[in-house]
């Protein structure tokens, strides 16, 4: 294989308020035809500026200070602006994370396509009409003359990306960077979207350079892989050695801090410190102030490639064959540690703390002058489930699922249609006043977005006893005080802190604030919504063994609405899977994740990326990827009879007939679907 | 002679304003948050020079504003008749002497020593002739009026010495405040002109120089000339010009305190309340919106004024009365202004009523006046001070229009508005009367422009969505590698579309 793309030495620098910033520090990578080559990093090590610096598309106060971007043997950083324009889309495609803003709202799919046909002078004039057409169909748009004429907007997200994989391969570049391409998007859809890069690519042998911050997408996609860290790139090896073999201590860290089915039990690793800041020269390795295995040469001297064969290299002293009796005599004293034991047994049955029967929440669409009620947007459609004592209920589903709205309608946060929601054995919906209050005092909700959270003009000890204050718990300001000190402590942040405003915190230091707001209330039920998902996985490992430390030392139920499989598998008692408004299969985390029944149930565990092949499932067969491909019905006009019927493989006539009753596989274990029989 | 204290409505509000400013500069050196974005405008040299005209400005209105009554039958050197007369008034009366107020016959130019008109004045020798008099006041030292040009030049550079060492008075002042703590006063000063000091004292110390090297030459020569020449009735038209600021700042400021209620309390309503509520705020400011609000403001001047002369006895003196008029107009100007702000603040609070710490604070029971209070507030203010700011400028010059217009403030007050409406009768004659208008235009168009530069330097400061880049020459920091002169292209842009 020939290198398409060779990077060497690459420095980008940045103006900004603090400081020149150098996010990158001497990147050296190569692209091989036919390759995929990933990129993962956390956020802030530089990966998606590697991109932007390949591509010349800085923001305006970066430039790139020296360095080489070969591509077939020429440096593109010397070309004038104009010829580099040639570059991009031409030779360079370049796909994006969020499909949404990166189609241009007023251009029509086909237009958009055409553009860069006609700009490239590979098509012109009805033929160049003729070619994206066809660009449409070979990404898997279903009906594309259609679709040709269709705004970004009439799509749904999945469509979009598809699109937009159109649109950055319409002129056939050599190489397309792919930024986080699948981000964005649900499990199912990201699957399909993972299968069709894969195709495309071997189909015309172009090189692809995947970044992104998921290693389990990397798993599954990359032939080598590269990890990033604060500017520079730590560990480069093929695939299957990269994940076999740590090498680096930064990724051992990160591999053992991802959640899954095999880590229950076990607190999650995680990472000391923060990513350093990259204002100026590192004189030692930057890993070094946060790496347990750091020793007086880290800090003076930066660490060289080392590693077991040409391919497979770490930047580490560790791996110094001269400092091999060193890894050894960590290596036994990483043996002797005894293994924390694993504690996962679930706590004695207490009982429901929550039962929640039927609910429905349905949002009217209004239209007209005297905004008469024309239709009804049924985002929670009769959804029962039950909580039990300081056991975590997962909610599963994809995005638009109804799975927020529920949570919220526990609260009461949004308006509820109908149904009970019976909380330690007492009706709470329908509650007012000061009886909603106290209600509101025993269930707590902890949000997904650090950053928008917290009122950004309030001081962390303001934000924390304000709920306090409310419901009237701690008899003075004094007592109080003690409590927001105390509640600080648990959640593993400095007393200090409660003086300082939000945006003076990381992501994860303010889900910690977060969460101890939650707890000020002393709370029997938390509802997390989503409370890792905007967090890397090094501070979401931190994030998800406080909540199981809570919950074994407070007893608090947790509510876990999340999209993330891993994260329930590590973490959940219980599991309900919802689908449109519906919950259409329940049980505990054991059946539900290991033997799951319900087609739905098993396409979404069969769609998520893993790193190794420990699922039990069987991948999804190509087949049943055709059925899920279809778009996913909107919660407004749901289809008729089982709502997944559109998109299930074994659809049979009845399934529209109606809405399939729940059959009880075990006593706990239920799902809804007719073609499962109890056993 | 013994004074007593009158204090006008409008006095009275002007002052509260001053202190509820100062009360808010200390509040905001207690809290970081909000003081970063004024650090920002302190770091912006055209603000700080814009902000120490206004303070200029703020100074004469404010002396202007604090309005006493000399016990009746007191010789008052004044000859305006009105026997309220302000500090300001009196500072005038001491810098220009008998230039200040009414002391003419009719119009004369600026520095002129003969009337502007024609008058029949008996001849010592019998007869009458028609000639241009010698001013009562203007130039009166002036044996030989051919001495004009010469003894203009003189004090005009005696002026300007005397700006030079006030100058130097002042910075010396300053150099021993910013010097206070630690240095000393010398090596303050170097680093005031050097340019070492976090705030940028250069451009202020030139701004203040500047206003020095007007102010003094403007005193010495309106002590003994009418600087900018007489109006119809022959009044002093600096003393006018300089009186008119306070109305200037009167209409900016309190319109604008009249706005702000209006504007926050419906604006955020709306947008938290929703419902029903929102349908009514939303129909009163599109109803409002959608009438000529020239007319509006005529119709309730209209009204207002029949009020005020019906109810003569509350108002006992002229003054008084005016300033009710003028309390009036700004009352109803900011009645009448406040949609554009409410509408964007309702905006403000559909998008933040969703955000998750408004969510977590109804979870958390809060009472719903505390979270518009404590959560939606504080996160408009920037907003809210903006507008404040900007609007400011725009109602100096609403003033100006609706005095020409004829539906501005009392007659008596004095103001630009009024001025350029006298001036507009002048304005066929031959020779122009010019004056009037030059003056005014001078004096608003500082105003206007200060007010508007800062607003820039604080929507700048306070606006989070503008990235303030460093001003720094690019060429040197660009490496080998040609700018990327494409960065201002959307990143997120289809790689290689074609720009
Ligand atoms: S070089 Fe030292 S600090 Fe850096 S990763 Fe290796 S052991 Fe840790
Ligand atoms: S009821 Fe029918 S459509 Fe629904 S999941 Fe079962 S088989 Fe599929």
């Amino acid at each position: 294989m020939t290198d398409v793309l060779e990077v060497r030495n690459l420095h980008t620098r940045i103006d900004s308020a603090s400081g020149v910033v150098h996010p990158l520090d001497g990147i050296d990578l190569t692209l091989k035809a036919g390759e995929t080559f990933a990129i993962v990093g956390e956020s802030g090590s530089g990966k998606s500026m590697t991109a932007l610096s390949i591509m010349r598309l800085l923001p305006e106060p970066g430039w790139i200070e020296r360095g080489e971007v070969n591509l077939d043997g020429h440096n593109i950083l010397t070309l004038p602006e104009y010829r580099m324009r040639d570059v991009r889309g031409a030779r360079i495609g370049m796909i994006f994370q969020e499909p949404a803003t990166s189609l241009n709202p007023v251009l029509t799919c086909g237009e958009q396509i055409v553009e860069v046909l006609e700009r490239h002078k590979i098509e012109e004039g009805p033929a160049a009409r003729r070619r994206a057409t066809e660009w449409l169909k070979r990404v898997g748009i279903p009906d594309p003359e259609r679709r040709m004429d269709e705004y970004p907007f009439q799509l749904s997200g999945g469509m979009k990306q598809r699109v937009m994989i159109a649109v950055a391969l319409a002129a056939e570049p050599q190489v397309l960077i792919a930024d986080e391409p699948t981000t964005a998007l649900d499990v199912t859809i990201q699957a399909q979207i993972l299968d069709l890069l894969k195709s495309l690519q071997k189909e015309r042998g172009m090189a692809m350079l995947l970044i992104t911050h998921d290693l389990a997408v990397v798993a599954q996609m990359a032939h080598r892989v590269a990890l990033m860290y604060a500017g520079e790139i730590v560990k480069i090896g093929p695939r299957d050695a990269f994940f076999a073999q740590p090498l680096h201590p930064y990724a051992l860290k990160l591999f053992a801090s991802l959640p899954g089915a095999g880590k229950r039990g076990e607190p999650l690793a995680s990472i000391k410190g923060f990513v350093p800041p990259l204002h100026g020269q590192f004189t030692g390795c930057r890993f070094a102030d946060r790496c347990d295995y750091a020793y007086d040469r880290c800090r003076k001297q930066a660490p060289a490639w080392h590693g077991p064969d040409p391919q497979h290299q770490a930047r580490c002293h560790l791996l110094d064959p001269r400092e091999e009796w060193r890894l050894a005599e960590l290596l036994r004293r990483e043996d002797d540690k005894v293994p924390e034991a694993a504690d996962f047994a679930a706590p004695a049955d207490a009982g429901d703390l929550l039962e929640v029967r039927d609910l429905k929440v349905h949002f009217p669409i209004r239209k007209g002058l005297l905004k008469k009620v024309v239709g009804q947007v049924k985002a929670v459609d009769g959804v029962s489930l039950s909580i039990r004592q300081g056991r975590t209920l997962a909610l599963v589903g994809e995005s638009g699922c109804g799975k927020t709205t529920a949570g919220k309608a526990l609260l009461q946060l949004v308006p509820v249609t109908g149904g009970t929601v019976r909380f330690g054995g007492n009706e709470v919906l329908g509650l007012k006043g000061a009886e909603l209050k106290r209600m509101r005092s025993r269930m707590q909700l902890v949000f997904q977005d650090p950053f928008g959270s917290l009122n950004p003009r309030m001081r962390v000890g303001e934000i924390i006893a304000e709920g306090m204050a409310s419901f009237g718990i701690g008899a003075n300001a004094q007592a109080r005080n003690d409590r927001v000190a105390e509640l600080l402590g648990q959640v593993g942040l400095a007393v200090e802190s409660r003086y300082k405003y939000p945006h003076e915190f990381s992501g994860g230091q303010r889900q910690r604030i977060a969460i101890a707001r939650a707890l000020a209330a002393n709370p029997q039920l938390i509802v997390c919504d989503e409370p890792t998902s905007a967090l890397d996985v090094s501070v979401q490992a931190q994030i998800l063994n406080l909540l199981k430390d809570l919950q074994k030392t407070l007893g608090v139920s947790f509510l876990f609405i999340t999209h993330n499989i891993g994260v329930v598998e590590y973490l959940a008692h219980d599991v309900a899977v919802m689908y449109l408004g519906r919950i259409v299969e329940s049980g505990t985390a054991e059946e539900v994740l290991n033997r799951p029944r319900h087609p739905y149930t098993q396409a979404l565990l069969a769609a998520v990326p893993r790193l190794n092949t420990e699922s039990k499932l069987p991948p999804l067969t190509s087949e049943v990827k055709e059925h899920l491909a279809a778009d996913i019905p909107s919660p407004a006009n749901p289809p008729a009879g089982c709502h997944f019927h559109t998109r299930c493989p074994l659809a049979v006539e009845a399934c529209k007939a109606a809405y399939p009753a729940e059959v009880a596989v075990s006593a706990t274990h239920k799902v809804r679907c007719i073609m499962v029989q109890p056993e | 002679m013994n004074f007593s204290p009158v204090l006008l409505i409008t006095d009275v509000l002007l002052w509260l304003l001053v202190f509820a400013v100062v009360g808010y500069v200390w509040y905001v050196r207690r809290h970081e948050h909000l003081l970063v974005p004024w650090l920002k405008v302190r770091q912006n040299p055209v603000a700080m020079i814009c902000a120490t005209v206004l303070v200029a400005y703020a100074a004469i209105g404010l002396a202007d504003s604090l309005h006493f009554r000399t016990a009746s039958g007191a010789p008052g050197r004044s000859q305006t008749g009105v026997e309220v007369r302000s500090v300001l008034d009196v500072l005038l009366g001491a810098a220009l002497g008998p230039m200040a107020g009414k002391s003419e016959k009719t119009y004369s130019a600026p520095l002129a020593i003969y009337s502007f008109a024609k008058e029949t004045v008996e001849k010592p020798g019998g007869g009458q002739a028609r000639e241009f008099p010698r001013l009562t006041v203007g130039g009166a030292h002036l044996k030989n009026p051919g001495d004009r040009d010469g003894d203009i030049a003189w004090r005009g550079a005696l002026g300007l010495a005397k700006g030079l060492v006030l100058f130097a008075v002042l910075n010396g002042a300053l150099a021993l405040w910013v010097g206070r703590k630690g240095g000393g006063p010398a090596l303050a000063a170097r680093a005031m002109w050097r340019g070492t000091t976090p705030a940028p004292w250069r451009p202020i110390l030139v701004t203040l120089l500047l206003i020095c090297l007007m102010a003094c030459p403007a005193v010495a020569l309106g002590s003994h000339y009418h600087l900018f020449g007489t109006d119809k009735v022959g009044q002093d038209v600096l003393t006018i010009s300089l009186k008119s600021i306070r109305t200037g700042l009167v209409i900016g400021t309190l319109t604008t305190m009249v706005m702000l209620p209006f504007a926050v309390l419906l604006g955020l309503a709306a947008g938290y309340f929703r419902g029903w509520v929102d349908d009514v705020i939303v129909y009163l400011y599109t109803s409002l919106s959608s009438i000529p609000s020239v007319l509006l403001i005529a119709a309730a001047v209209l009204i207002v004024q029949v009020s005020i002369d019906n109810h003569q006895d509350l108002f006992p003196t002229t003054l008084q009365r005016a300033d009710m008029r003028l309390l009036a107009l700004c009352v109803i100007l900011g009645a009448t202004g406040w949609t554009g702000l409410c509408r964007l603040l309702r905006g403000e609070a559909l998008k933040l009523r969703e955000l998750d710490y408004i969510q977590a604070a109804q979870a958390f029971g809060v009472a719903r006046l505390r979270i518009l209070t404590r959560h939606m507030l504080p996160n408009v203010m920037h907003l809210v001070t903006i507008n404040a700011v900007m609007d400011f400028s725009g109602m100096v010059l609403a003033e100006a229009v609706l005095s020409y217009v004829g539906v501005g403030v009392d007659p008596t007050t004095n103001s630009f508005g009024g001025m350029i409406n006298a001036a507009r009768f002048e304005m066929s004659r031959d020779p122009l009367v010019w004056w009037l208008l030059a003056a005014a235009f001078f004096f608003m168009l500082g105003l206007v422009l200060a007010a508007n530069l800062f607003a820039d330097a604080v929507q700048e400061a306070f606006d989070p969505r503008r990235v303030v880049r460093r001003a720094r020459p690019r060429i040197f920091q660009r490496g080998p590698v040609g700018g990327m002169t494409e960065a201002a292209e959307d990143p997120r842009a289809p790689g290689g579309r074609p720009a």
